[in-house]
């Protein structure tokens, strides 16, 4: 029983990563009909951020020992910082001048901003993988049999904190408003005097944000950052995101929750080894018999 | 772009397009535009499916960029500015086929009629007098836009370009797939809005509506201007009589 409980705990732990990660694919595929194959590499940029940030002020170990919340929120502003600005130069440079090509085009200049970037940090880092600062006051707590680290309950209760201020920024804000105007008819939302650039820009924002946040804390997490880290979260969020239905907030966020708790079932179920193969299975079932997701709605298909 | 800044209209013309070549592509909608518009006026532009009215509305409201000609508004021009920024120069456009955000309450869809305005107060008394003209409005203000009739979102697609307080009203079709009383309706509407001191730009297909709470209009064929004149003149032309309203 303990076990299936901490199994639980982990699925809810890895789920809200990526939950939080996901809705960076779901909002810039709202407005702009594109996946950002990208997306992963913000996130492992934003652990970076974060790291070096940390790096920097790692002889300052007077403000490590007395404020760790400090240190940890620092770290994560840095993590967030560093992939808005990415996601900025990326959707200027890379996606923007491809607006009105073929659907395709803007996808595979996102598959090549994402080797680019993910080969620049291997090189950056001399492939190796950066040990990140211990700055997470280790310790668990007990709930009943079962023993919860600390930096779990953080991550469980700050990927809910993030799904929350992102739900009331699109839902109750101006700019959230617009920003579902443009995903639904872009020249009509021009026609209402949105500007459609900045708040494509806008959306960018948002999921990088998330990303480079999510990034942090997963490096807390695993203790260590590496360029390849943004690969199998990158595509098991998007598979998160095809999941719950590609667009939809919502759906991202159950995605999320649903394929963490899968994966961490199937490790006790099938085996630890299969663990990835079951995202990628449940890929390809909802592909196949799904495809629009559970929240998703249905489609007409495009040319 | 283009060398010479000077104001193109006289300043009594609310709008004027002067040659206006666009479309899409390679495929020019209309062919050379020249057409006015004075303030206080309703005008009609009237013509076939396919003759390019949609287009010059869109071209207008800068959807679409003008190939050549020259476009101004209040003695400025506005070919090459940004949508959003013709917006907050005085001009709205209730675009063809309402295209309502469905997914959107109708309240929101008001408000980003009102995207560009900051004045809180003002957008919500000006939210008030659009559900005041549209009472059927007000009780769906929760609703989602994508759950109204067609009649109903035509309503929210006027009421939303009348948020942005528009000097000039740019309408593509508001009669289209509406009953008779409802666009009876609609057309009552639009004096209104005309007499609370909009001038209106008004594409239809209803030529015979249209050219009667139009004070002047414009026949659109093959996107070029084949006729031009007073509303009256226009009922009682043959070409308008045979082509347009459906008489023998």
């Amino acid at each position: 029983m303990e076990q299936w409980i901490q199994l639980t705990i982990d699925g809810i732990t890895l789920g809200g990563v990526y939950a939080v990660i996901a809705l960076g694919y779901t909002l810039v595929y709202g407005v702009l009909r594109m996946i950002n194959f990208a997306h992963g590499e913000l996130f492992m940029m934003g652990a970076f951020g974060g790291f070096y940030t940390l790096d920097a002020f790692e002889n300052h170990t007077t403000m490590n020992d007395s404020l760790p919340s400090l240190t940890i929120a620092l770290a994560i502003f840095a993590g967030m910082g560093t992939s808005v600005i990415l996601a900025i130069l990326m959707e200027r440079l890379a996606y923007r001048p491809l607006r009105h090509a073929p659907r395709l085009a803007p996808l595979i200049s996102a598959i090549g901003v994402s080797i680019l970037l993910r080969n620049l940090m291997l090189r950056w880092t001399n492939a190796r993988r950066q040990v990140f600062p211990q700055v997470f006051p280790r310790g668990s707590i007990e709930i009943g049999d079962v023993n919860v680290t600390y930096i779990r309950i953080f991550l469980v209760a700050l990927s809910i904190l993030f799904m929350l201020l992102l739900y009331i920024f699109i839902q109750r804000t101006k700019t959230g408003t617009a920003i579902r105007a443009v995903a639904e008819d872009r020249d009509t939302a021009a026609l209402m005097g949105i500007d459609v650039d900045r708040t494509i820009v806008l959306t960018f924002v948002s999921g990088a944000a998330l990303a480079g946040a999510a990034g942090v804390c997963y490096a807390m997490y695993t203790t260590n950052a590496a360029a390849g880290m943004g690969f199998l979260p990158g595509i098991k969020a998007f598979t998160a995101a095809v999941l719950g239905g590609i667009g939809s907030v919502p759906g991202a966020m159950f995605g999320g929750y649903f394929l963490g708790l899968s994966e961490s079932y199937s490790t006790k179920l099938i085996g630890a080894q299969y663990k990835d193969v079951v995202a990628f299975v449940l890929l390809v079932l909802v592909l196949i018999f799904r495809p629009w997701g559970f929240f998703g709605k249905r489609e007409d298909r495009r040319a | 772009m283009r060398e010479d800044a000077a104001p193109v209209v006289a300043q009594s013309a609310h709008l004027e397009l002067d040659g206006v070549v666009s479309g899409y592509g390679q495929i020019m909608a209309i062919k050379g535009i020249t057409l006015q518009v004075q303030t206080g006026e309703i005008v009609a532009l009237i013509g076939a499916n396919g003759a390019g009215k949609s287009t010059t509305l869109r071209t207008i409201s800068g959807l679409l960029r003008p190939r050549s000609g020259r476009i101004g508004f209040e003695g400025e021009r506005i070919d090459a500015v940004a949508p959003h920024k013709i917006v907050s120069r005085g001009i709205s456009h209730v675009p063809e086929g309402r295209a309502i955000f469905s997914r959107l309450t109708v309240r929101e869809n008001l408000e980003m009629g009102a995207f560009q305005r900051t004045d809180r107060a003002g957008i919500e008394a000006d939210l008030d007098r659009v559900v005041g003209i549209f009472p059927r409005l007000r009780e769906r203000l929760k609703q989602d836009g994508g759950t109204l009739s067609g009649g109903e979102q035509q309503m929210l697609a006027i009421g939303r370009a009348l948020m942005a307080r528009p000097r000039l009203l740019l309408m593509d079709e508001p009669s289209m797939g509406l009953s008779p009383v409802l666009v009876e309706t609609i057309f009552n509407t639009i004096i209104d809005i005309n007499r609370n001191g909009t001038t209106i730009l008004l594409v239809e297909q209803n030529a015979a509506m249209a050219l009667q709470v139009a004070t002047r209009g414009y026949v659109l064929e093959s996107g070029a201007i084949a006729l031009e004149a007073s509303a009256a003149e226009l009922r009682a032309s043959d070409l308008v009589r045979k082509t347009y309203l459906g008489e023998v």
